[in-house]
């Protein structure tokens, strides 16, 4: 399978993983631990979000709600039921893919704009509803104490054995986006995304299709949103709300949409790039809104996109 | 029920309907006349009160100055916007614009945030318009009520300008079918970017309004847009007057909602948006939407 999906996404693609792969093992040595560990797991949310924007050409500004909505589960799931780490990442996963399956029935009639300012409003519900439910959510104190659950019987409480679980999760995660993308469920969400009606007249039902690729995405934010809540030992309203989707829109796009390993790229530039800022300025969404604002209005096909383009250009797919 | 409570709440439905139809009026005539989404709204909403803010520091405007000043500057700075970044992205697809226009968000927001703090900054209302006004079955602020005739009038006029007037026709002419219009000589690119400063500039004019009402904070602008969206999809973006009454009609409506069940006090707009996609997923003045084949 990682064979096909390699060849296919040309040349390149082998060169990348294995860069990639080796990157992502000497990470904790090179950035703060903590830092790595989200790094990866923005990789993967960021990646989840491509896998609805850049191949069903859908564009949610409500991802946050996924995020938020497992970090919150599994945290409670961990701190009252005291679930272990695998367990409870299922919770995580299975409230977002509940919460994508109700608004995503609701919404995925509608595409383009539209999508985005359901989702944003959808979006907005969720925080609300997490800011009422103050005894579940602890509201504007956040859920706090979360503790690291044991893994197979073992404690992960070292940072690097944290980074390196939280990894094998987010390659999991990865490899599942690529297989879905590369599937012929993710041909036909890429011809959908191409030419909706000429899709149709084809036969697929492409609203069953998209709604499929919205759940699978949420499915993945939501593993991202429960390695946050672990990594992080507590979360806040700040994961349900509407920044935190834009930040993950922001990655995406920054990296390349449609190309799964862009937005991998876009969230640890994201994320470096914030990390060095915070230390200079109070404000560094000033400055990555004006690289957004760059990469939107000159380098549309994102940094790593711009990338496989002069590459592919010059070597033709054979 | 209490009447005088009920009377109260409808008035106060009508005030934040009355901030819905003007922010959503200004979309739609840009949407209608560019096909985009301008997510720099709120963004224009939140520069609209802080101008409001400023000409009274700086330049000791009164409200009524600022009310004419701060919606003419930030409509200077949206043409300046759709000159420089939005015109260049106009011929691709509509989410880039709004993803453009996002990234424009972030940087006014951020940029006020270094200039002004979080803190929010109180503004007074006008002398003449201080005090409260019995209605028979409540006292009302002035203030409020003045907003509610104001943004009605404004409204109006706006629709009137489009419907009833030359420019108006270009304007809906340029809307359906571009090239013909320019065709016959008149500058459309000229027009869209009118259309553009235009439509922020009554964002700005509803930031001033809202000045004295609510504390002055950069982050004013995106808790409202994101409710504005969601009345814009209530209402579809079909028509200018559908997005002026549906802005006035969720006003009323969440104001109702919140009073007969409080805890959807900050919701309703949403729940409502949920209800309307699942029986009208077009919205109440819209189409569906279909690319080309």
């Amino acid at each position: 399978m990682i064979a096909r999906t390699l060849r296919m996404s040309g040349g390149i693609g082998i060169w990348l993983a294995v860069v990639w792969l080796a990157l992502g093992l000497a990470l904790p040595w090179l950035v703060f631990p903590r830092l790595a560990a989200d790094i990866v797991i923005w990789a993967l949310f960021a990646v989840a979000l491509d896998l609805l924007l850049g191949y069903a050409g859908l564009l949610s500004f409500g991802h946050a709600m996924f995020w938020g909505a497992s970090s919150y589960l599994c945290g409670i799931l961990i701190v009252r039921a005291h679930w272990s780490f695998v367990p409870a990442v299922l919770g995580g996963i299975l409230a977002a893919v509940i919460i994508a399956a109700i608004v995503g029935a609701v919404s995925i009639r509608r595409q383009g704009i539209y999508f985005a300012m359901i989702t944003l409003a959808f979006a907005q519900l969720v925080f609300f509803f997490a800011n009422q439910f103050k005894d579940f959510t602890g509201a504007e104190n956040g859920l706090q104490g979360v503790p690291r659950p044991w893994l197979f019987g073992l404690p992960v409480n070292d940072d690097r054995a944290f980074y390196y679980i939280a990894l094998a999760f987010a390659v999991l995660g990865v490899a599942f986006a690529l297989r879905v993308v590369h599937s012929p469920f993710g041909q036909v969400l890429t011809a959908i995304r191409e030419n909706e009606p000429r899709a149709i007249s084809l036969g697929y039902a492409s609203n069953l299709y998209k709604f499929g690729a919205f759940v699978l995405s949420a499915a993945l934010s939501g593993l991202a949103g429960s390695l946050y809540v672990i990594a992080h030992g507590f979360t806040s309203l700040d994961t349900v709300q509407w920044q935190t989707s834009g930040q993950v829109v922001i990655m995406t796009v920054l990296g390349g949409m449609g190309t799964i390993f862009g937005p991998m790229f876009g969230a640890a530039l994201y994320l470096l790039i914030n990390d060095r800022l915070s230390t200079l300025t109070n404000s560094p969404g000033f400055v990555m809104g004006a690289l957004f604002i760059v990469v939107v209005s000159l380098f549309r096909r994102g940094i790593v996109g711009e990338l496989i383009h002069l590459f592919t250009r010059k070597k033709p797919a054979a | 029920m209490d009447l005088s409570l009920l009377a109260l709440q409808l008035f106060n439905g009508l005030v934040s309907g009355a901030f819905y139809a003007l922010l959503s009026l200004g979309l739609a005539i840009i949407f209608g006349m560019m096909r985009i989404v301008n997510f720099a709204h709120g963004a224009m909403y939140m520069l609209g009160a802080f101008g409001a803010y400023m000409a009274a520091q700086y330049l000791h405007l009164p409200f009524w100055g600022a009310l004419i000043i701060a919606p003419l500057a930030v409509g200077l700075l949206g043409m300046a916007f759709e000159r420089t970044l939005i015109r260049r992205l106009t011929s691709l697809d509509p989410l880039y614009n709004l993803l453009l226009t996002f990234g424009l968000t972030l940087v006014i927001e951020e940029g006020m945030k270094q200039f002004f703090g979080m803190q929010g900054t109180p503004y007074s209302v006008p002398s003449q318009l201080q005090g409260a006004v019995n209605l028979g079955v409540t006292f009302y602020p002035t203030y409020r009520l003045f907003i509610i005739v104001f943004s009605a009038l404004v409204c109006l006029a706006v629709w009137l300008a489009i419907e009833r007037t030359p420019l108006g026709a270009k304007i809906r002419a340029a809307t359906e079918n571009p090239p013909l219009v320019q065709a016959f000589g008149i500058n459309t690119s000229r027009l869209a970017t009118l259309t553009f400063g235009f439509g922020v500039a009554l964002a700005a004019l509803a930031g001033v309004l809202a000045a004295p009402t609510t504390s002055v904070t950069p982050a004013m602008g995106s808790d409202i847009i994101i409710t504005t969206f969601a009345v814009v999809v209530i209402g579809g973006m079909g028509s200018i007057g559908g997005s002026i009454i549906t802005g006035f009609i969720v006003g009323l409506v969440a104001a109702i909602g919140a009073m007969v069940y409080p805890p959807v006090a900050n919701t309703g707009v949403f729940i409502l948006m949920a209800l309307v996609l699942l029986v009208r997923p077009a919205g109440l003045f819209g189409v569906l939407e279909r690319r080309s084949i």
